[in-house]
Formats: C-alpha cells, structure tokens, sequence
C-alpha cells in the first residue's frame, strides 16, 4: 500500500520529515504500514534465583581492587607536517563572477573528523549533478526529475531550491562525438543558461573524450570568464597544457582526475602546476560503488589524505567523489527478492551509505544524485562538525521501541 | 615500538634457525617474513611449541601480538571473534576479524516474536562474488528487570539457536540469571559501569565470560574502569563508548581515539575491541519506521568504516542488512589482493564455432559477477577478458582503458578468430559508446548487450539464438 505523506510537524526531526517526503512522493514505493505500540512495562522485581553449583574458579593472585583505579585519558594528538590546499569554487560579483555565494573545501590539518585534534575548517561540500540531455537513469533517481530531465536550467534550480545543492554538476554528456556531438558554442549556451537559473557556484564536466573536452572546456572558460567555475574533469591523457591555459586566463578551477592510482595522481599534479596554482586544483581518485570496489576508492582516498598530512606536497588538495558511481551497483536499482526492500529505498540508500564511508576516508566534494542521500550526507555532515549535546542512551538497553 | 615496524630479522632471532620446513616455508627467514606480515600464524613453527623453545615462544607471542586484544565471544564450536586487529589503517596489513554483527530481541517480546526473530537472523544469506554473507549473534535485552523473565528468554533463544550470543541488562541479578542458563555458550556479557563493575566482575570470572565496559561518551572513566577490571582480573574485555545519533561526532571522535591509543601509541588499557550500538536510534524512534532504520543504517555504516569491532543492531530489514554487511565483506578483504583478474578467453560451458563472444572487463568484481551471471544462464560461450587495468566497464571507459583499439588487440592477441566462425561480439551495454569504433576498428559486427549482466542469459536467448 502506498502511504501519504502527513503534514504534520509534531515531533518529528526535520530529517525524517524530509527523508520520508522524498521517499514517498513515489507513489509505488510499497512501505510497511507499522505502527508503534509501546508497551507499558511491568517491573516484577524477584531477586531470588537458584545457583546451579559451578566448577572452582583460580581466583587472581593480585588483591582485587575494592575502589575505581583512577587513571587519566589524554587524547592521542599526533603532529602533521603538512596540510591540504583551500580551494575556493565559483565568484560572488565583487570577485569577478556573477554567484550569490562561493563555496571553499579543503584546508584539514588532520585527518577526515579527528575533531580530537584539528576539526575540519570547511565543512565537506555536496554538489548535485545534473544531465544537458536525457540519460538512462535508475528509476528511483528519474521518479525525482522526471519534469526537468531535458531542460537542465530547470533541473539545477530544482536541485537547488528543493534539495539544498551547494554547487551544481553540469555534465554536458551530449558532446560526446559518439552522442550528439553537441557544438562547443552550443554547450557553453547550456552553461550560460544554468548560470543564470541558479547562483551557487557551478562544476561542468565533459564527455571523457580528451580531445572534444578540450575544445568544449576552453569555449565554456571564455564564456563564463571569471565565474571560477570547477571543470570536471583533466586527466593525463588531454593536452594539460592547454586544459590548464584556458582554465587559468579565464579564471577557473579544475578537477585532477586520475584512475585510483597514487602516483598517476601525483605525475598528473606535477604537470599542472607548471601552469596553475595549487589552490585551482581539486583530485579525484576514482570512486567506486559500495560492493563493486568500495573499498580500493576508501583506502586510496585515505592513503592520500594521510600521505598529503604527512607532508606530501603533491598530493595536498582537496578529494572529489563522483558519489553517484553508487548507482553502478546493480543491488542499488535492480528488483530483487521482496526481503531485500523496495529498490526506492535499496538505490537512496546505497548511494548514501557509499557516501558516508568515503566522508570519513577524506572526501571534500561529493557529486550526488538522490535527493535522500544528499538530505542524509548533509545531516551527517553537520552533525560531525557542529558540536552537539550527546543524548542520554546510559538505559538503551530498557529504553528501544519497537 | 610500532609492532607494525617489527622487522624479520628481530623474529628470526628467536626462531629455531634449523629450517626444518615443517612450516612449509623453504627456512626461518621466509617464516619470518610472513609472520612479521602476518600471513602465517606463529604457531605453524612446531619445534616452537615445545619444552625447549618455550622462552622464546612467549617471546615471540609478545612481540606479535595485536595491539587490539582478540576477544571470542561463544562455545568451541560456535563462535565469533572479535578484535584482533593489527593496524589502524587498512593499507597497512588487512584488518581482521570483520565486524560481527548481532540484532536484538528483549524478554518482554512474545515468544513468537522472539522465535520469529532468531529465525530471520539465522536464515540471512547473500551470496556475493563466492561467498555468503550472514549475521553473527544475537543480543538479549532484558526490559523486564526481571531475573525469572530474563532467564526464560536466554533460555528460549538458546533452545532454537546454535549463534553465540551477547547478554545485556546492567543489573547483575538479572545477567546472571540468564548466565546460568547459557554459560557454557560462554555469551558476552553486557555491561559492565561505572556503577556495577565489582559485580559484573564477579560474573565475568565466575562464569568465565568476556565482558563489555559501558562508559557512554566519558573515556576517562573507560579507560579507569579498564583498568580497575584488568587488576580484578578480567582479561577479556570489549569497549562501549557509546553510540550516539545526536552526538554523533563525539562517536566518531570516540571510537577514533580509543583505536589509535591501541594501534599507534599501545596502550594496553584501551587495547581491547569496540562495541557499538547503532540500536539506540530506537530509544526516540521516528513516526516513520523507514528513518529509524535508515539512521540506524547510517550510524552503523560509518562505525563499520571507524573502528567498530562489533554492532548491536535492532533493524532487520534486507534493504539495511544487505549494504551494511556488503560493506564489512568489502572492508575486511586484503588490500593487497589485486583487483583484476588474468585478461584472455574464458570458455564457459561446451561452446563450438558458432557460440557467442563476450567482453568484459578484467576488473575482478566485474568478471566474477559477469562469470557467475553466464553459469546461472548455463551458456556455452567465450568471454574475452580485457586487461582494464583492474577498472571497471565506466571507470574504464571514462579512464581510457577501455577503448576500440584496446578490444581490437585483443580479438587479435586471443586468436579468437581461429575459435569460432562469425564475426560478432557482444559488448557490455556500458561500453554501447565503442560499438560504432570497434567494428570500424575489427571488421567485427557489435553486439550491444545489457546494461546489467542479470540481463545476459535474457539477450542471448532473444539476441543470439534468433541471429
């Protein structure tokens, strides 16, 4: 049965109102009908029980302490040589641009949330992507922006106003020589279209092709001079020279992209920085789904976050995540044996959880996809780096409702 | 010292030096190395195990020792251990001992409801890329405070399950109650505060049971306790510092510093596995089922990611079971395992010159999930495996490691040309983008096949059979 969503506030977190109107504006999304009963419980306090008879227990040599033996705990504090770059992402009108707000991420000093030692400066930053032409999409993502699939204006303002986008990812997949083939002039009116339809800062991505990248990278610079756009992405294989040329003339940023390999990150770092400061560039590692390879993205991610503080200066930026990767698994949008769950929950979740793993792995910039995992990552966020009164759970074990 | 920086020729010192091979290993220096890389056990040196090497064994044992305790929590034959670890970092030496995962049931559930429950966690299987993912144990609340009640739930779930199991009420009456009923299973007791410690103590030594030290968010008071436990003489201990929702980052932050105390600065008292409790997000469950669940699935997923040994779990739901323990199996896997598998032609079944050719990647969970999608379809055919680096179909293709030219040099390298009649392959529906490429490139007619390999015995029945 399909559930309608109550308006009503009473408490209830704003996260769970949120998550449950995102999941349920699906109408075939089929969740149980539960209802909560707590029970009133009884105490019947009988302290007697028999002892069955046991086997001698060796009793320690030492005096058993009768009282708590004090001791202190000094958080484990470690020294870092080095630190990650701050790299800053669109320009606000006195900057050059036309955004209402920038965004910056970077800047650790410490690993991701050992709040112990050097909370994070700049809370991790989640951009939503966003298609120039209709692509295949899971149907639990599609369910979401069936209306705007072939107008991506409208599909950036929704991410931002409805699902609280801090930067938009605009991947113009219609260049692609194999698809459209889209004109570099007429990608660059999409850009310009999406600049105008929202005011946060903006990423746009190419096609993979390294030579039609190029050429459609280097007309977007110029058309959007000085906006400090975050081009996604240059990789070792495109002419880095004139990648890096157009993005530094026209005042951008880009995203240093490499194949979950440590040292095609540093050589592709090295190339760049004859041509653009540090603090333009942002890596990304490659991120892979949760059971397709979760784990090599996580431990590169941390291996180079960890290397960067150690006082590896080449690899000292911020780390981007292509989250929605997720959605490659094919457990995140399948139909599978009922007990699994409703793949409308099994995808948000999927991609979610990938996410927060690699939250604590290092990732500065996630692109995401499902509006409920964007909701949850954002909470998550705020709750790691916004101090907040621990609850009282010392009686957990009386206390779970069911 | 960093036991991580133990070098061989410091163990070696104290091996035999006879390089008998009993360890199978060609001498003690290749023995050596493998224990300093922790691939062999200590105890596969023989000669160590006797009266004449008994000093050097337990010196041995001290030196490689994990920094984290291995605490096993149920009978010899039905166990789970926990801890263990070696490392903090994955990169470093693979983490051991995967995050046990138990789910609740109260004594103040109907007994169907207790039944029912035990039932589900027993009968939880995935099986992915070759192995089967499962649940470990079950913990018992005691909501009742009441020890006649508790034992008649310990008793019940014990009568229906062989899964090891965790106890939990923070009153001793009530936890021995239920210890009298199980103590041969040798459960994990649970808790042990700031307020009980003498008597869970007690229990602990009478029963001989490993024991959980509860000290919500107040390390200090842990790490006192552990201490306090440690010289009452308990040694089997498991760290709960409380698991929080609202407080999430001083979780994070919690179980963050009690494992780098172990790992890298060795501190005995803190040495000991970590218990977390993603259940306490039903102490204020939401009007809505699904957001407790999907919290309590966020809460467990990044503590899987941060240190947790073992997770006291309340939802049972497939859709919050399956990425949880898919991300344990991910996590716990052997960095150092390559990602790809050897590039070729696999043959599948008995294919002759007129059976199918396929591609895929040499990416080894893109091969195992592609090859085990083929025998469930029972297909005889080639698969050509290219060598993608280790990427994935998308990664590879967005890498270019997976281009026209690369798939033309390997029809060619493979010879598959002389092993079947046509001339047409079927390529991944994520590859669609190449085909127009590959049969400019090969002379080769594309095929382009599913999106997902669920989809392949599908196609080859519509696709293939009628071509």
């Amino acid at each position: 049965m399909s559930r309608k969503y109550k308006e009503k506030n009473e408490g209830v977190s704003d996260f769970g109102i949120d998550i449950i109107k995102i999941l349920s504006e699906f109408q075939e999304v089929e969740l149980e009908n539960v209802e909560i009963k707590v029970k009133e419980l009884e105490f019947l306090l009988q302290p007697f029980i028999t002892r069955i008879p046991l086997p001698k227990v060796e009793a320690p040599l030492k005096v058993k302490p009768k009282e708590i033996l004090m001791e202190e705990f000094h958080p484990p504090i470690m020294k870092y040589p080095g630190e990650i770059v701050e790299v800053k992402i669109g320009a606000t009108k006195s900057e050059g641009g036309t955004r209402g707000r920038t965004v910056t991420i970077g800047g650790e000093k410490a690993p991701a949330f050992y709040l112990f030692e050097y909370p994070p400066p700049n809370p991790p930053v989640i951009s939503i992507d966003v298609f120039d032409m209709k692509i295949p999409l899971a149907k639990a993502v599609k369910m979401h922006v069936e209306d705007v699939l072939e107008d991506p204006a409208a599909w950036a303002k929704k991410a931002v106003d409805k699902w609280g986008a801090e930067v938009i990812n605009l991947h113009l997949v219609s260049i692609d020589p194999l698809l459209k083939d889209t004109k570099p002039s007429e990608a660059a009116k999409t850009v310009e279209e999406v600049l105008q339809a929202v005011d946060v800062p903006l990423a746009v991505g190419g096609c993979g092709d390294p030579e039609k990248d190029l050429k459609v990278f280097e007309k977007v610079a110029e058309v959007a001079e000085g906006e400090n756009i975050l081009f996604n992405s240059v990789t070792l294989n495109m002419d880095i020279k004139r990648t890096a040329e157009a993005i530094k003339k026209h005042n951008h940023c880009v995203i240093a992209f490499t194949a979950m390999n440590m040292d095609d990150a540093r050589e592709l770092n090295r190339k760049l920085y004859e041509f653009l400061p540090k603090n333009k560039i942002v890596i990304d590692t490659t991120t892979a789904a949760l059971g397709y390879g979760l784990e090599y993205a996580f431990t590169v991610m941390e291996r180079t976050r960890l290397a960067a503080l150690m006082g590896d200066t080449e690899l000292q930026h911020p780390i981007s995540s292509g989250t929605t990767n997720a959605w490659a698994a094919r457990e995140a949008w399948i139909s599978m044996d009922p007990k699994w769950g409703p793949k409308e929950l099994r995808g948000p979740i999927w991609e979610t959880v990938s996410a927060l793993t690699l939250l604590l792995a290092g990732v500065d910039y996630f692109m995401m996809m499902h509006p409920a995992a964007v909701k949850t990552v954002k909470e998550v966020i705020k709750k790691l780096t916004v101090k907040e009164e621990a609850e009282k759970i010392y009686n957990w074990i009386v206390n779970l409702k069911r | 010292m960093p036991k991580k920086s133990l070098s061989p020729t410091e163990v070696y010192k104290y091996l035999p030096k006879t390089n008998c091979k009993e360890c199978g290993e060609e001498n003690c220096m290749a023995f050596a190395t493998k224990l300093v890389n922790r691939e062999v056990a200590l105890d596969k040196c023989s000669p160590l195990l006797t009266n004449k090497y008994k000093e050097n064994y337990k010196v041995l044992w001290e030196m490689l020792k994990p920094p984290v305790k291995e605490v096993t929590i149920g009978s010899e034959s039905n166990s789970v251990k926990i801890g263990g670890k070696l490392v903090m970092y994955r990169h470093e030496l693979t983490w051991v001992n995967p995050t046990a995962i138990a789910i609740d049931v109260s004594d103040d559930m109907p007994e169907e409801e207790i039944i029912k429950r035990v039932k589900e966690v027993e009968s939880f299987s995935y099986d992915y890329i070759g192995q089967k993912l499962k649940l470990d144990l079950i913990a018992i609340r005691s909501v009742s405070n009441d020890p006649n009640i508790f034992r008649a739930a310990v008793k019940k779930v014990s009568s229906i399950t062989n899964l090891p199991l965790i106890l939990c009420s923070l009153d001793s009456n009530v936890m021995e109650a239920g210890l009298i009923e199980v103590s041969r299973k040798k459960p994990l007791i649970y808790a042990a505060t700031k307020e009980n410690w003498k008597e869970m103590a007690e229990l602990s030594l009478m029963y001989k049971c490993p024991l959980t030290v509860f000290s919500p968010n107040d390390l200090k008071t842990l790490k006192s306790l552990t201490k306090t436990l440690l010289a009452y003489g308990v040694e089997d201990l498991v760290l709960d510092p409380g698991t929080f929702w609202n407080g999430l980052g001083d979780t994070i932050n919690n179980f963050t510093m009690l494992r780098r105390a172990s790992c890298k600065e060795e501190d005995e008292l803190l040495g000991f596995p970590l218990l977390a409790v993603p259940a306490i997000v039903w102490m204020q469950p939401d009007e809505y089922p699904e957001v407790t669940i999907w919290k309590e699935t966020c809460l467990a997923s990044m503590l899987i990611a941060r240190y947790a040994d073992i997770l006291i779990m309340h939802s049972l739901e497939g859709w919050s079971l399956l990425p949880l323990t898919i991300l344990r199996e991910n996590l716990y896997t052997d960095p150092r395992k390559p990602v790809a598998v050897e590039s070729g032609i696999k043959v599948f079944g008995a294919p002759n010159d007129e059976s199918p050719v396929l591609l895929t990647s040499n990416f080894a969970l893109t091969y195992y999930t592609v090859a085990s999608d083929i025998e469930a379809g029972k297909i005889n055919c080639y698969l050509l495996v290219v060598d993608t680096e280790g990427l994935s179909i998308e990664s590879a293709i967005a890498g270019r490691k997976l281009t026209a030219e690369k798939i033309a040099e390997t029809l060619k390298e493979t010879g598959i040309e002389n092993k079947v009649k046509h001339k047409t392959l079927i390529i991944p529906g994520r590859a669609a983008r190449l085909s127009g490429e590959i049969e400019e490139l090969t002379g080769w007619k594309v095929l382009v096949g599913p999106m997902d390999s669920s989809g392949i015995p599908k196609f080859i029945q519509e696709k293939w059979v009628k071509a």
